[in-house]
């Protein structure tokens, strides 16, 4: 079907070992990578490097096509990266620094282009790996069970949910102007624009409405259950332990 | 004598921009009965439905089993009364089909076990018991509604209401839920301006027509009388006809 609808069910991609853990072992695991790796100080090399390296070993495991996560990382990272390289033209002077032409590159400016580089480099491959391993309906069980409130991975699943409907409504009103040989192309016509964001905006509500109706007739009282909970296995076990000791001890020599 | 299902008497209600939708409307349905609400559109018959569980409150009386409809007898009508929307995807909000169907046991407190049940149950009621892990987006629209329909069942409804069960399915489709909401053995009012659709499944019809009930009866008479559809915007598709049209 659609692109966006491509993009969001194709996430989860083969199985593996990794695949195979639970989610709330996941989530936990590759959240902390990226908080370690967030807290690491730039200057150390190393410890950065090792978090890849930790990364690529998870990936291999997974045996996810590496093209694929090069694409999902490319497609993140650039935004991420846009503010960042233009740090080192506007730090101050002091730190040592470099002139090209008539240009001033500021050293300490150059650090946090580095420090941005390589901490968003992990976060996103963490994300990236926690994301194509794991299918949605799991990563909110996950968060569930990690006693996200309630309410957040119900707003969560909804998004999820009526993203999909969005997505259609959006092509079939597209479809209909199209076929009134709209196009799109002219200022003038950005009312029309505005026009269409506007009632797809009150169908979205009126939807939001009949939802919560149909959830009423069914005895909602505003206060959900959790589901049973998950039971962990050795390989999860194995899994967060082995990850936790590589990053403390990468993490307290760096 | 066991009270009726649905006694309704001189209903009112307006929406707040001052629509009437109800105009003093009647009604009896004797537990057991498969009965139509039918009419053209705007006749008021969704509207109707939304009071069958309290979800819209107008003048007048509701009672379900001899229960009245008020504050605080609103779970237990809740509970008897499924409602199966016209928008299956209404009905559908969580991340799987299973999880959507749990949703209204779990509402009730029931175990895990006793969900656990219900939930196999209700999809096997629907023919959809292979589907419990699929998303809601990933099936076809009559499967959607299908799956909706076992949302309501997992309650153990004593009255099932369904608002247009027929619209926008294929002719598959429609039969295959035809067949089952025959077999469910519960009171039914179905919704619908689909006339064919209606005689299959029920034996009595009403039509609700500017907010009032117009005609009641036999389903064969009032589908029969060509006038009374006429006067009320209703017809029979080309080349249908009443009598030995049930098979
Ligand atoms: N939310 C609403 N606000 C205002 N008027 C409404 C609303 N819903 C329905 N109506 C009006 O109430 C009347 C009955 O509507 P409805 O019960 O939906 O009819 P039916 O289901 O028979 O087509 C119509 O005139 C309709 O325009
Ligand atoms: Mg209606």
């Amino acid at each position: 079907m659609s692109g966006a609808h491509h993009f969001l069910t194709e996430a989860q991609y083969g199985d593996s070992l990794v695949h195979r853990l639970d989610p709330r072992v996941k989530i936990m695991g590759l959240m902390g990578l990226t908080v370690v790796s967030v807290s690491t100080p730039a200057d150390a090399v190393w410890a950065f490097a090792s978090y890849l390296g930790v990364l690529l070993f998870l990936l291999g495991l997974s045996r996810l096509p590496l093209v694929l996560v090069l694409r999902r990382v490319a497609l993140v990272l650039p935004f991420i990266l846009m503010v960042a390289v233009f740090l080192p033209f506007f730090g101050r002077a002091g730190g040592g620094g470099y002139n090209v032409g008539s240009v001033r590159i500021s050293g300490a400016g150059l650090l946090v282009l580095w420090n941005v580089t390589a901490k968003a480099t992990v976060g996103v491959t963490a994300m990236t790996l926690l994301a194509s391993t794991t299918s949605f309906p799991e990563l909110v069980a996950g968060l569930e069970r990690l006693r996200t409130p309630r309410l957040f991975t119900l707003i969560v699943s909804f998004m999820y949910r009526y993203s999909f409907l969005f997505v259609e409504e959006f092509r079939r009103m597209r479809r209909a102007m199209e076929a009134r040989n709209f196009q799109g192309r002219w200022l003038w016509q950005a009312g029309i624009v505005g026009h269409m964001v506007s009632s797809l905006f009150l169908r979205s509500y009126q939807r939001g409405e009949r939802v919560y109706l149909a959830m009423v007739s069914r005895g909602y009282d505003g206060s959900m259950r959790a589901s049973a909970p998950l039971a962990l296995r050795r390989a999860d076990a194995a899994f967060i332990t082995g990850l936790a000791t590589v990053l403390l001890a990468v993490r307290i020599t760096a | 004598m066991e009270p009726a299902a649905v006694d309704i008497v001189d209903l009112h209600f307006s929406y707040p921009d001052g629509t009437p939708a109800l105009c003093g409307v009647n009604l009896r349905v004797q537990a057991g009965e498969s009965v139509a609400v039918i009419g053209p559109n705007g006749a008021g018959k969704s509207t109707l439905l939304l009071h069958l569980n309290g979800i819209l409150r107008g003048q007048g009386q509701v009672c379900i089993f001899g229960v009245r409809v008020q504050d605080g007898t609103l779970r237990e009508i809740r509970r008897r009364v499924g409602v199966v929307f016209q928008d299956p995807d209404d009905q559908l909000f969580l991340t799987s089909v299973a999880q959507d169907v749990a949703f209204g046991p779990s509402n009730m407190r029931l175990s895990e076990e006793e969900i656990a049940r219900r939930v196999h149950e209700s999809l096997a009621a629907v023919d959809m018991q292979a589907f419990g892990d699929r998303a809601a987006h990933h099936l076809s629209f009559g499967q959607k509604k299908r799956v909706a329909t076992a949302t309501v069942l997992s309650m153990q409804p004593d009255l099932l209401v369904l608002d247009e069960p027929s619209a926008n399915l294929d002719p598959r489709a429609r039969r295959q839920l035809v067949r089952i909401l025959r077999g469910l053995p519960v009171t039914k009012i179905i919704v619908t301006h689909d006339l064919p659709y209606a005689y299959e499944i029920c034996e009595r019809a009403v039509i609700l027509s500017g907010g009032r009930v117009a005609a009641d009866g036999p389903i064969d008479d009032i589908l029969g009388d060509g006038e009374l559809l006429d006067s009320h915007d209703l017809e029979l598709p080309y080349g249908f006809a009443v009598a030995g049209a049930r098979s």
